[in-house]
C-alpha cells in the first residue's frame, strides 16, 4: 500500500548521491588547486605517472592469480600474497649468488629470466600445495570456509618462510644496465620502469595467448563455466583448477623478481602482505574473475595511487598527503564497491553463478 | 582436634612473626629488593631489538653486554651473571610485550635496553612500576629524558642512557648541513616513530635558528616502498639536503629512488644513526654514495682493546661490531654492575639484597665514570632525566664506494663534533 513511498525517495540513493557530488567536486577542487599553482613541474608528473605503471603492472601480474582462481572457484585465494613473497624472498639468494660470480651483470638477459623461472617455479610449487593441503579438501563447503582457511594459510605461509630465511631484511642486487634514464623529448625515465612494465606486459600477454588459444585454457575457461558440464565433457577437473593455481602462482613469483628489480630493497617474510591486498583491490576493481580487468585495474590502481596525493589531496590543502597513498588505494576499493560492484570491466559470471 | 588447633596456632604466630622479621632484617628499601640466594646467579634483563630489520642494533647491543660481563669472567660478588634475552621488537607494542615479561620476574636486577625509543615508550611504565631500572644503550629520543608532559615528555623514573641524546645529534646535523655542507634549505623526513620524529625536528629548529630555511617537513610511514610522492612533493621545495633520520629499510627506498627523481639529483642526502649500518650502504647500492650520515663515534685505547675482544670472542657470530653502540651497551652493562656491587649487601645466610631504590640512586650518582663512550655522568636536570653520555660521542661519515661495493664499515669520519661542538654544547 505505501510501497510509492519507497520508489520515490530513498535516503540510500539520496546519499550515495551526495557522496558522488562531493568526491568529483573534492577531486576537481584538488587537482585544479594543484595544477594551477605549478608547483610539480610536466616532467615530475611523468615521472610519477611512470613510476606508478609500473607498480600498476606489479600489481597487475599478482591480481591476475586472484583473479583465475575466483574465477574457476569463487573463492578469494587470500594466501596469494604470500606465495608472491616465497618467489621473491627465494630468489633474493639466487639473485645475489649470480650478482657474486658477476652473472648478473654479465649476461643480464639471461641472469633475469632465470631468475623469473626459478622464482616462477618456487611460487608454482607453493601455490600448487596451497591448493592440495588447504583448499581441495574443503571443495565444496560452504565459501566462508576456504576464506578463513586461506587467511590461515597465509600465516603459516609467512612464518614458514621466517623460520626459513630468518626475519631480517634482505635486497636484490642492482642490475647495472638498467640503471640510469633515458630522455624523451626532455623528460627522463628511468630505464628500469621501462624494463618492469614491459616483461609484465610480456608475461600478461603470454597469460592471455594460454587462456585464450590452447587445450588448457578452454578447458578453464570451461570449468570456470560449469563444472559439472566441463566433468561430463571429459574433462578433469581437479588437474585444471591445480593448473590454475600454478598459472597464478607462477604470476605472483615472476612479480617478485620484477618488484625486486623495480625496488630493491625490503625484501623480508611480510612483504607480501600490502601487494596482496593492493593486488586484491586491483582485480575487485577490474572486475574480479575477469583476466583483462585485473590487467587494467592493477595498472589504474598504481597510477592512481602514484598520482592522486599529489594531485588531489596535497591540492586540498591535506598535510602529509604521501602518507595517504593507501587511503585513495583502498578508498578506491570502497569506492567501487559502492558505485559499481561489477567492476571496471564488468565481473564475468554465468548466470548461474550470479 | 585440639592439639591439631594448638599446632596450627603456634605455627600461625611462628609465621606471623617471622615474615615482618625477615622484612625487617633484609629489606628496608621503599620500593623492595631483589633477592638473590647464596648459590643463585644474578639476573640482568636484555630487552633489545633481536628480530626485524632493526635487529643488527639489537645483536650490536648484546655483544656490548656479553664482553662487560666477560670482562669479569662472568662472575659480580662472587655469583655468576646471567642475562636473560627479550625480544622488544622496534614498536611500542614489544616494548610493553618484552616489558610485561620482564616485570613478572622478580628475579630480574635491573635491564639493559630497549634499542628503539618506541619500544622504550611502551616499557617504560611498567618497568619503573615494577621499582626497576633501564639503561639504555641506543635510544636517543629526547622525550625519554624530558619529564615536562606539555613538550611530549616521557620520562619515568628508572630511567637512564649511555647514548646520546638527539638534542646533540640534531644539532650536530644542522651544524654541519650549514658549516661544512652549506646548505641554505633543508627538507626532513621522519616515519612517525618518537626517534625519528624527534630528530627531524630537533635538526629542523636548530637549521632555523642558524638562519636556514626549512622549506619540507614530512613523513613516511612504516612498511611503504613507493616513495615517488614524497620525493616528487619534496623536489617540488627545491631544498639543498634532505635529511632522513629514519630507520632501514624505509631509508635505502628513499635514498635509491631519490636518485631517480627530476629535482632531486643535485640534493643531498643526509641520514642518522636509525640507518647505522653496513646492510644499509649495500642494499641501497650506487645511490648511497655520498650520503653522509650522523652517528655515534666512539675512540681510544680502551675502544681499540675492547673491538679486538670482540674479534676474539665474536659475540653473536661476527668479526665485528654490526652497529655502532656496543661500546654504550659495555658501558651501560659496567654501570649497572658497578652500582649493584654498590647496593648489594650480603646477609649471614650468604643472601643478597640488593634495593630496587638504592639501585636507582647508585646509578644516579653515576659521575666522571670513566668508560668507553667518555667521562660519564648521570645527569637529572629536565630536559636530561638520566642521560648519562656526554653527547660528544658523535661524528658525520660519509658513505663511498667500499662502504656499496666491500661491506666495509663503519665509513670514513668527514667531521668530528668533539672538536666543533666544544663551543656551544
Amino acid at each position: 500500500m505505501f510501497k510509492w513511498k519507497t520508489d520515490e525517495f530513498s535516503w540510500v540513493d539520496f546519499t550515495i548521491d551526495v557522496l558522488r557530488v562531493l568526491i568529483v567536486l573534492g577531486v576537481v577542487v584538488g587537482a585544479w588547486n594543484t595544477l594551477s599553482s605549478g608547483r610539480i613541474t610536466l616532467a615530475q608528473w611523468v615521472n610519477l605517472f611512470a613510476a606508478g605503471l609500473s607498480q600498476g603492472s606489479i600489481y597487475a601480474l599478482i591480481a591476475l592469480g586472484y583473479t583465475l582462481v575466483y574465477g574457476i572457484l569463487l573463492m578469494i585465494n587470500f594466501a596469494h600474497g604470500e606465495v608472491f613473497m616465497a618467489g621473491a624472498f627465494s630468489t633474493v639468494f639466487l639473485a645475489e649468488a649470480f650478482n657474486r660470480t658477476g652473472f648478473l651483470n654479465d649476461q643480464p638477459l639471461l641472469a633475469i629470466p632465470l631468475m623469473i623461472m626459478f622464482a616462477g617455479l618456487v611460487s608454482m610449487t607453493v601455490a600448487i600445495l596451497l591448493e592440495r593441503v588447504a583448499y581441495r579438501p574443503l571443495r565444496g563447503s560452504p565459501r566462508l570456509v576456504p576464506l578463513i582457511t586461506a587467511i590461515g594459510a597465509s600465516f603459516f605461509l609467512q612464518y614458514t618462510f621466517r623460520g626459513l630465511y630468518g626475519s631480517g631484511f634482505k635486497a636484490y642486487p642492482q642490475v647495472k644496465i638498467l640503471q640510469g634514464a633515458i630522455s624523451l623529448g626532455g623528460i627522463n625515465i628511468p630505464i628500469v620502469q621501462i624494463f618492469v612494465f614491459f616483461s609484465a606486459l610480456a608475461l600478461m600477454l603470454c597469460l592471455y595467448w594460454l587462456v585464450e588459444r590452447t587445450r588448457i585454457g578452454k578447458a578453464m575457461r570451461a570449468v570456470s563455466e560449469n563444472k559439472e558440464v566441463a566433468r561430463l565433457m571429459g574433462i578433469d577437473i581437479d588437474f585444471v583448477i591445480m593448473f590454475t593455481f600454478g598459472v597464478g602462482g607462477f604470476l605472483a613469483g615472476s612479480a617478485g623478481v620484477i618488484n625486486g628489480v623495480f625496488r630493491p630493497q625490503g625484501v623480508n617474510f611480510f612483504m607480501g602482505f600490502i601487494p596482496g591486498i593492493k593486488a586484491f583491490t586491483a582485480a575487485v576493481l577490474g572486475g574480479i574473475g575477469n583476466i583483462p580487468g585485473a590487467m587494467l585495474g592493477g595498472l589504474f590502481l598504481g597510477v592512481i595511487e602514484a598520482i592522486g596525493p599529489n594531485l588531489v589531496l596535497a591540492g586540498l590543502g591535506i598535510p602529509g598527503a604521501n602518507q595517504l597513498k593507501d587511503v585513495i588505494a583502498f578508498t578506491m576499493l570502497v569506492l567501487v564497491l559502492i558505485f559499481r560492484p561489477q567492476g571496471i570491466l564488468g565481473e564475468r559470471l554465468s548466470e548461474k553463478k550470479a | 582436634m585440639k592439639r591439631s588447633l594448638l599446632v596450627l596456632t603456634v605455627l600461625c604466630l611462628l609465621l606471623g612473626l617471622s615474615v615482618p622479621a625477615l622484612a625487617d632484617g633484609h629489606c628496608m628499601d621503599e620500593l623492595g629488593c631483589v633477592e638473590v640466594g647464596p648459590d643463585d646467579p644474578i639476573i640482568i634483563g636484555a630487552m633489545l631489538s633481536l628480530s626485524g630489520a632493526t635487529s643488527f642494533y639489537g645483536e650490536d647491543s648484546l655483544g656490548g653486554v656479553e664482553l662487560a660481563i666477560l670482562g669479569r669472567d662472568g662472575m659480580l660478588l662472587g655469583r655468576e651473571v646471567i642475562v636473560v634475552e627479550e625480544d622488544s621488537l622496534c614498536s611500542a607494542e614489544g616494548g610493553q610485550a618484552a616489558a610485561q615479561r620482564v616485570a613478572a620476574d622478580e628475579s630480574i636486577v635491573g635491564v639493559i635496553g630497549t634499542t628503539c625509543s618506541g619500544a622504550a615508550q611502551g616499557a617504560m611504565p611498567i618497568i619503573s612500576e615494577a621499582g626497576m631500572l633501564m639503561i639504555s644503550s641506543s635510544n636517543t629520543s629526547p622525550r625519554l629524558t624530558n619529564d615536562d608532559a606539555d613538550a611530549g615528555g616521557t620520562y619515568y623514573p628508572g630511567y637512564f642512557r649511555t647514548a646520546h641524546n638527539d638534542l646533540f645529534q640534531g644539532a650536530m646535523g644542522a651544524r654541519f648541513a650549514v658549516e661544512v655542507l652549506k646548505a641554505g634549505a633543508v627538507a626532513t623526513i621522519h616515519d612517525g616513530d618518537p626517534y625519528t620524529e624527534g630528530l627531524a625536528v630537533v635538526m629542523a629548529n636548530e637549521f632555523a635558528g642558524r638562519n636556514g630555511d626549512v622549506v619540507f617537513q614530512g613523513a613516511v610511514s612504516k612498511g611503504d616502498t613507493d616513495m615517488s610522492a614524497i620525493l616528487t612533493e619534496i623536489a617540488a621545495s627545491e631544498p639543498d639536503v634532505v635529511y632522513l633520520p629514519v630507520f632501514v629499510p624505509e631509508s635505502e627506498f628513499i635514498v635509491s629512488q631519490a636518485a631517480n627523481t627530476p629535482g632531486l639529483e643535485d640534493a643531498v642526502m643526509m641520514t642518522a644513526d636509525g640507518s647505522f649500518s653496513a646492510t644499509f650502504a649495500q642494499n641501497t647500492g650506487a645511490a648511497a654514495v655520498g650520503v653522509y650520515m650522523t652517528g655515534p663515534h666512539v675512540s681510544g685505547e680502551a675502544y681499540d682493546a675492547f673491538l679486538e675482544l670482540w674479534a676474539e670472542e665474536q659475540p653473536g657470530g661476527t668479526a665485528a661490531p654490526p652497529s655502532g653502540f656496543h661500546a654504550h651497551a659495555y658501558d651501560g652493562a659496567n654501570l649497572l654492575m658497578n652500582a649493584i656491587e654498590a647496593v648489594a649487601e650480603e646477609m649471614d645466610d650468604g643472601t643478597l639484597v640488593i634495593g630496587r631504590q638504592a639501585l636507582r640512586d647508585a646509578m644516579q650518582a653515576v659521575e666522571d665514570y670513566e668508560g668507553l663512550t667518555g667521562t660519564l655522568t648521570c645527569r637529572e636536570d629536565s630536559p636530561f632525566n638520566g642521560d648519562c653520555a656526554t653527547g660528544t660521542a658523535l661524528a658525520v661519515f660519509e658513505i663511498g664506494e667500499a662502504q656499496v661495493d666491500e661491506g666495509a664499515w663503519p665509513p670514513p669520519i668527514v667531521w668530528d663534533l668533539s672538536m666543533s661542538m666544544a663551543g656551544d654544547a
